[in-house]
């Protein structure tokens, strides 16, 4: 295919060639930009927590009134849900995963340690923490009924024994020797790991490290408490319908906020992550209708210069030029404006994502995207030119003897 | 003549339907767009207190010790309980109220109704009259019932119609946590966008539904919330809050002109002074007074995503224009003919020009009308979204004409450069190949 006649025919078309350019190359960079974004946010939604998190019930509930302790309520409401029919197992705590919402310290290796630590979120349970949350123990043991005990508002949280997430395990000790180990939750207070879990990720979706867990046996005294439950297979429906009213047949003294008091696991699931999920749909409608507008744009475009070149396409078809002479025209011509556009439009995608960088926080655009996006645009421009090229390519000889 | 042009550019529309359509198409889906995000933003970032966001302030200081002590980082945007109440005593603004969030739990004397918990805001009576606080029944308490912990309250509208069914209930009795206080105001819907007043508890948190006075709700022990920064031996035991080295909470104020403004900056300076000089403050003096929109603008309280749109948005809406612009060039350059002949017939290129750009201007106005109801789909699916302030997303008259001054201009912009191509094609060289 001859390239010089279509440029120089290009030279002729200046504005029209430039506009189509710029659309690639504009469309080009927010498109791979854009698909990032969806990628990362995709990315979010689909990270795992370590539980088990089918037949599993959260409800938030706060108790009225002020009592000498909290505590015999909340062992009433526990021992209510555990005999509920269709549960399984239920514990009291103050936070879960995905809850957004939760607690966090620094662990020291020394008693009196004055660096940062390591970060962890702490989730308060009992024996029977590990079976609701389904979550697998790989090393040591769980903790037994008389290690759980009470903690008041004003106390910090660091108890005999602890049970740690492997990945939190391997921080402090990356020798892999933590089980048995002593740390420190609270300056000259030791707790002891007597467990390790396979995996637990913190109740918030953004925070850095997302696997550094504690679990605590302790009971929270306070009118805020979560209860989990873990309903039979198949029984999750009913006991997510009957659970207020078995807590307010315990005592009617309470609130269960309306819209999260009670909420099956799919349901935190998804109101945690219902901004990323809501912004990888906005993301990816904004890039269709963006492909869809350029491809459009190109098909005007080029259906217009078929329209003007009639004349020309008719004199070459004329002197010998074959119809897949013509079509391949128009195709190459397409062809080098969308090079054209996507070496302007890499620039464009590489400042773009180096300026949300900088203002948004957000990773720099993996070269991938960029790719990916090179070749559908290319192929976006080459799919959007046939239906006009073809209607060139059968341009009949004739009209070269036409209206001269 | 224009009603001319008018009827050219109608009839021209006509002609290549496709076409027409795929570029209103394009403006109204970029504008539909932008106008959608640009309101969301337009919401979220609005002024909280229209028309007095200016003349209220929030007076910072920095009482914390020398453990991480850096120079440039921001001041707590909190007091302690004991700079609160100097500051308040010391009544050196026009108003001024120290406040704090909390959590009641309410109980009806209607025994069908469960308890239930509302955000609440204990505070010092002048966040009524400062905030311009609207009352629907009843007013705000006096500063006397402040001082003689008064067992008052008022309650929101929301609140007062599920309590009371919207009567009027001043006088009446309100039972929370455990304790009866006498209800003497009943607000007017009241919502502030952000909840400026106390971003910890939420930067778009709803406006609360119950008011007690400070001193009351801190001798009843009702439930406080937000955020409590502690440094050295402060720890956040509830009992001890009013002595603990802790900030936790809000100090606003009222200064009516620049004499007043400056004058409270001399005074707040020489405060942080006289605690440096008795050894209560123990880093360097600090003051600062930024008014509320100073404040969101430090605090950067939009939401990262909300901002991102709003470009995304924007370079959506190039996109479509450079599309159009295209299009037109296409569609002008294509009637180079019915170009050649007006001018041969004595049509000037500006006529020509002015033909040509009014058709631009016609594909504005439909891009514009489809601009806008992509943008009421668009508002209303944000409104779908559960997180907080989606609701507020309204399209207001100022957006509503920008829609369609935006959506003109662009597209008149969008076509000077094909109609300027277009009226310069000589016009012999077009007769002549016909």
């Amino acid at each position: 295919m001859q390239i010089k006649p279509i440029l120089s025919a290009l030279r002729r078309h200046k504005a029209g060639t430039i506009l189509i350019a710029l659309q690639i190359a504009l469309t080009l960079a927010i498109v791979c930009n854009a698909l990032f974004i969806v990628h990362e946010r995709v990315e979010h939604v689909s990270r795992v927590t370590g539980m088990d998190e089918s037949n599993v019930v959260a409800i938030q509930n706060r108790y009225v009134g002020t009592p000498e302790s909290y505590i015999p309520l909340v062992k009433t409401d526990v021992q209510a849900l555990r005999s509920m029919p269709g549960v399984e197992d239920a514990y009291v705590t103050n936070a879960f995963p995905l809850r957004q919402g939760g607690w966090s310290t620094g662990i020291q290796l020394k008693p009196d340690g004055q660096k940062e630590g390591v970060s962890s979120a702490l989730y308060f349970g009992d024996e029977h923490t590990l079976k609701t949350l389904g979550v697998k123990l790989i090393a040591g043991r769980n903790f037994t009924s008389n290690e759980i005990v009470s903690i008041n508002r004003d106390d910090r949280p660091a108890p005999p024994q602890v049970i740690v997430t492997k990945i939190l395990a391997d921080k402090l000790f990356p020798d892999g020797d933590a089980l048995g180990k002593t740390i420190y939750y609270s300056k000259g207070r030791p707790s002891t790991i007597i467990g390790i879990v396979a995996k637990l990720t913190v109740p918030w979706t953004d925070w850095e490290y997302p696997d550094n867990v504690t679990i605590m046996p302790l009971t929270f005294n306070s009118s805020y408490q979560i209860f989990l439950v873990r309903a039979k297979a198949g029984q999750q429906d009913a006991v997510y319908k009957s659970v207020a009213d078995t807590l307010y047949g315990v005592n009617r003294m309470r609130v269960l906020p309306e819209n999260f008091g009670v909420r099956t696991f799919e349901m935190v699931r998804a109101r945690a992550y219902e901004k990323d999920r809501g912004m990888a749909i906005l993301m990816s409608i904004v890039c269709g209708v963006l492909l869809a507008i350029t491809a459009a744009g190109i098909v005007g475009l080029s259906s217009f210069w078929v329209g003007q070149r009639r004349k020309q396409i008719g004199v070459r078809r004329a002197l010998g030029a074959r119809r897949s002479d013509i079509l391949g025209y128009f195709m190459t011509e397409n062809f080098l404006i969308a090079l054209a556009g996507v070496v302007v439009g890499v620039i464009l995608a590489v400042g773009l994502s180096q300026w949300m960088f900088t203002h948004f926080e957000m990773r720099r655009l993996s070269f991938t995207y960029v790719i990916v996006g090179v070749v559908v645009l290319l192929g976006l421009g080459q799919a959007a030119v046939f239906a006009p090229a073809l209607k060139a390519s059968k341009v009949s000889p004739v009209e070269a003897t036409r209206s001269v | 003549m224009f009603g001319y042009y008018v009827e050219l550019a109608l009839r021209s529309l006509r002609r290549s339907r496709a076409l027409t359509a795929l570029m209103v198409l394009a403006v109204a889906l970029g504008i539909g767009a932008s106008m959608t995000t640009l309101t969301v933003l337009h919401v979220l970032s609005g002024d909280p207190l229209p028309g007095r966001s200016g003349s209220v302030f929030m007076p910072r200081l920095d009482p914390r010790d020398l453990d991480g002590y850096d120079a440039s980082a921001a001041l707590p945007t909190q007091v302690t309980w004991a700079d609160g109440m100097n500051l308040l005593r010391a009544g050196r603004a026009h108003r001024q109220a120290l406040m704090v969030g909390g959590a009641t739990a309410v109980q009806s004397d209607d025994a069908s109704l469960d308890p239930f918990f509302v955000p609440a805001r204990f505070t010092t009576a002048d966040f009524f009259p400062m905030f311009g606080v609207p009352f629907r029944y009843g007013n705000a308490w006096s500063n006397g019932d402040d001082e003689g912990r008064a067992r008052v309250a008022v309650i929101s509208d929301a609140l007062n119609d599920r309590l009371f069914h919207g009567g009027d209930s001043v006088g009446r009795t309100l039972h929370i946590d455990g304790v009866d206080l006498r209800i003497v105001g009943v607000l007017a819907p009241w919502r502030v966008v952000p909840h400026f007043y106390d971003l910890s508890t939420g930067d778009y948190a709803t406006t609360e539904q119950v008011y007690v006075p400070l001193r009351t709700a801190r001798d009843l022990r009702l439930k406080r919330n937000g955020g409590v920064e502690c440094w050295g031996s402060g720890s956040a035991d509830e009992d001890g809050m009013e002595t603990a080295s802790c900030v936790w909470l809000q100090f606003w104020v009222q200064l009516d002109d620049a004499g007043a403004v400056a004058a409270y900056r001399t005074f707040l300076d020489g405060y942080v002074h006289e605690q440096v000089a008795r050894g209560r403050f123990l880093r360097p003096a600090r003051s600062e007074l930024p008014d509320v929109m100073q404040y969101l603008d430090e605090r950067r309280v939009v939401p990262g995503d909300v901002r991102l749109q709003v470009w995304l948005a924007l370079g959506f809406f190039v996109v479509c224009l450079v599309n159009t612009v295209g299009l037109m060039l296409a569609k002008f350059m294509r009637r180079a003919g019915e170009v050649g002949v007006r001018r041969a017939m004595g049509a000037s290129r500006r006529s020509i020009f002015l033909q040509l750009l009014t058709e631009a201007v016609a594909i504005g106005v439909a891009g514009g009308v489809g601009g806008l109801l992509v943008a009421l789909a668009g508002l209303a699916l944000v409104r779908q979204q559960p997180s907080a302030a989606a609701h507020l997303a309204h399209l207001d008259a100022t957006m509503l004409a920008t829609t369609f001054a935006v959506s003109i201009a662009a597209t008149a912009l969008a076509g000077v450069v094909p109609a300027w191509r277009a009226c310069r094609i000589p016009p012999a060289l077009q007769l002549k190949s016909q």
